[in-house]
């Protein structure tokens, strides 16, 4: 049985067509892409997939279960993980405190533990401590665990933000565009990362990009979008020889 | 000198009221962006719970025939008001705001408005115009601090009201859900992808703010032993100008906009006569918000501008 599988996924915004006909499968320990020009609509599958939107037509199943109609919360205790283009960090908040939050429902204490301050409130607090410094350590951001991430480089906050996806367990992890605005370093180092959590989580991944080295590096199979419909899909170098796909990211060879 | 301190504490006491009250709106308002307006009325109803609790337990006392003493009965009062209040907050969540949730902002305002004129006249309804007092629980005592004049009411108005803040802070500081407030106060979208429900975290925010809301209302009853079904509306309303003042969702920022309006308001009446203390206070504040529109704490952050 796929980990996910998504069908026949449709999705209209009103009277516009953002997606159509969307299929995927992710065999567990997977790595997949999503490519294709801005506005294609990668972002709105990754948003009808973790539930922000429900999809106007289609099914989507993870591990044989359906995740339609299921709130976000829902979608993500189900073992679904994910980051943001925009990366949404709570800017205010340590970073250690981020991966924290993403233990929310592994935090087991009750209101009277917190009003007590019981020792199994401080017990928990330890175990989950101890678990975000080594998932802090692994994205080599554990020397900033006390520092606000409003005041952390670009590249660390990025890594911050999938820690805090990892830190959620998650069975298959969605990333949104982890590379934008690194530097070509910084680059470098995520691709170690993103094979890293790979290796020892042996979590699924299914990842957004703009940067085509980085996808055909990382990605097992890679489905190219257009327009809300999927113009080609396969492994990197199919994808990167395809008529069509070059056609989307180039424009047409048009010289007469 | 006597003088200024002996209104420093009457501010300290008015400042309690309005931070325990502002803190409420803050705490809704961090985590669904949007003001309870019902809250004044939420403050009305945690004062009458706790005039019945009181009453309650007093009566028990008498037919048991063991009078409790007055401390007790005043501390069970106020930890049983606060849980039923607490209670009110939740009903008024669920069936107030959670169906407007995603309705325009508007809505849930006015929801707010109806809900406060719900509670009014249902408690007119239910009780009558006639105005009822607070049983006096504890004896009056004054203390002389070199020609001040303390009671001790007043002191214990402030220490609860500190504890109470205190216990908020550790609250938000130290545990999850805490946590989950402090990150949806910043944040919608991601936070329930950490697994965290909204239909947790909200109606624990109403709960809490509503517990505070109730101790305050017992705390001015023992001030000012005259309750009425309006009574939280002027104070009501003076708490959200607190809340805004303090910076909109900023806790920290309500507690202490609620102390300086205290302040505002007792050092105005000490200057000018007491007619005017509303009229220029509130002159003062609205100078104040020209020159600082976000209040104290307030920033102009969020990635989703919900009212």
């Amino acid at each position: 049985m796929p980990l996910l599988q998504v069908r026949n996924m449709t999705h209209y915004f009103g009277g516009l067509r953002a997606v159509h006909n969307f299929n995927l499968v992710i065999e567990p320990g997977e790595i997949k892409g999503l490519i294709g020009p801005n506005g294609a609509g990668k972002t709105t599958i990754f948003n009808l997939i973790t539930g922000i939107h429900t999809p106007t037509e289609g099914q989507i199943e993870l591990e044989g279960q359906s995740l339609i109609g299921l709130k976000p919360h829902q979608v993500a205790s189900r073992g679904l993980g994910r980051t943001f283009q925009n990366m949404l960090l709570w800017r205010h908040m340590n970073v250690l405190e981020h991966v924290k939050m993403a233990q929310y429902s592994q935090l087991d204490y009750g209101l009277l533990d917190a009003f007590f301050g019981t020792p199994r409130l401080q017990r928990e607090e330890e175990r989950v401590t101890r678990e975000a410094m080594r998932l802090l350590e692994l994205f080599d951001v554990a020397k900033y665990a006390e520092h606000l991430v409003g005041n952390l480089p670009y590249g660390a906050q990025r890594r911050v933000e999938m820690a805090r996806a990892m830190a959620t367990k998650p069975k298959i992890l969605f990333l949104d565009e982890p590379t934008a605005g690194m530097t070509p370093e910084e680059l470098v180092q995520m691709i170690g990362i993103i094979r890293q959590v790979h290796k020892d989580f042996g979590v699924a991944i299914f990842l957004i990009e703009h940067r085509l080295k980085f996808v055909m590096e990382l990605c097992q199979s890679i489905q190219t979008l257009v327009f809300g419909e999927v113009i080609a899909e396969g492994p990197p170098e199919e994808i990167q020889n395809n008529p069509k796909v070059v056609e989307a990211y180039l424009g047409k060879e048009d010289i007469t | 000198m006597e003088f200024f301190l002996q209104n420093l504490v009457n501010a300290l006491q008015w400042g309690s009221f309005y931070a325990l009250i502002a803190l409420g709106y803050s705490m809704v308002y961090s985590i669904l962006m949007l003001f309870n307006f019902a809250h004044g009325d939420i403050f009305m109803v945690g004062s009458y719970i706790g005039l019945g609790i009181a009453t309650l337990l007093l009566g028990l006392g008498v037919s048991a025939g063991w009078a409790m003493p007055g401390w007790l009965v005043l501390i069970l009062t106020i930890i049983i008001s606060m849980f039923l209040t607490a209670f009110v907050g939740i009903l008024v969540e669920r069936i107030g705001y959670r169906p407007l949730r995603d309705a325009p902002r508007a809505s849930a305002a006015i929801t707010g408005l109806m809900i406060g004129i719900i509670l009014e006249t249902g408690n007119l309804a239910l009780l009558g115009a006639r105005r009822m007092s607070f049983p006096p629980l504890i004896k009056s005592v004054t203390y002389d601090f070199g020609g001040v004049f303390v009671t001790n009411k007043k002191i214990l108005i402030v220490l609860v009201s500190l504890g109470l803040m205190y216990a908020l802070h550790n609250f938000i500081q130290r545990t999850k859900w805490g946590m989950a407030m402090r990150a949806m106060s910043y944040d919608y979208l991601a936070v329930p992808l950490m697994g965290v429900s909204l239909n947790v975290i909200a109606p624990m925010t109403f709960a809490i703010g509503s517990g505070l809301a109730s101790a305050a209302g017992i705390l001015y009853g023992l001030a000012y032993p005259v309750l009425d079904p309006y009574m939280g509306i002027l104070l009501g309303w003076k708490a959200f100008v607190a809340a805004i003042l303090g910076g909109r969702g900023s806790i920290l920022g309500a507690a202490l906009a609620g102390f300086l309006l205290g302040f505002i308001e007792i050092f105005v009446a000490m200057i000018f006569p007491s007619t005017l203390r509303d009229l220029i206070a509130y002159s003062i504040i609205l100078l104040i918000l020209t020159f600082r529109p976000y209040g104290f704490f307030g920033q102009a952050h969020s990635t989703q501008l919900r009212l």
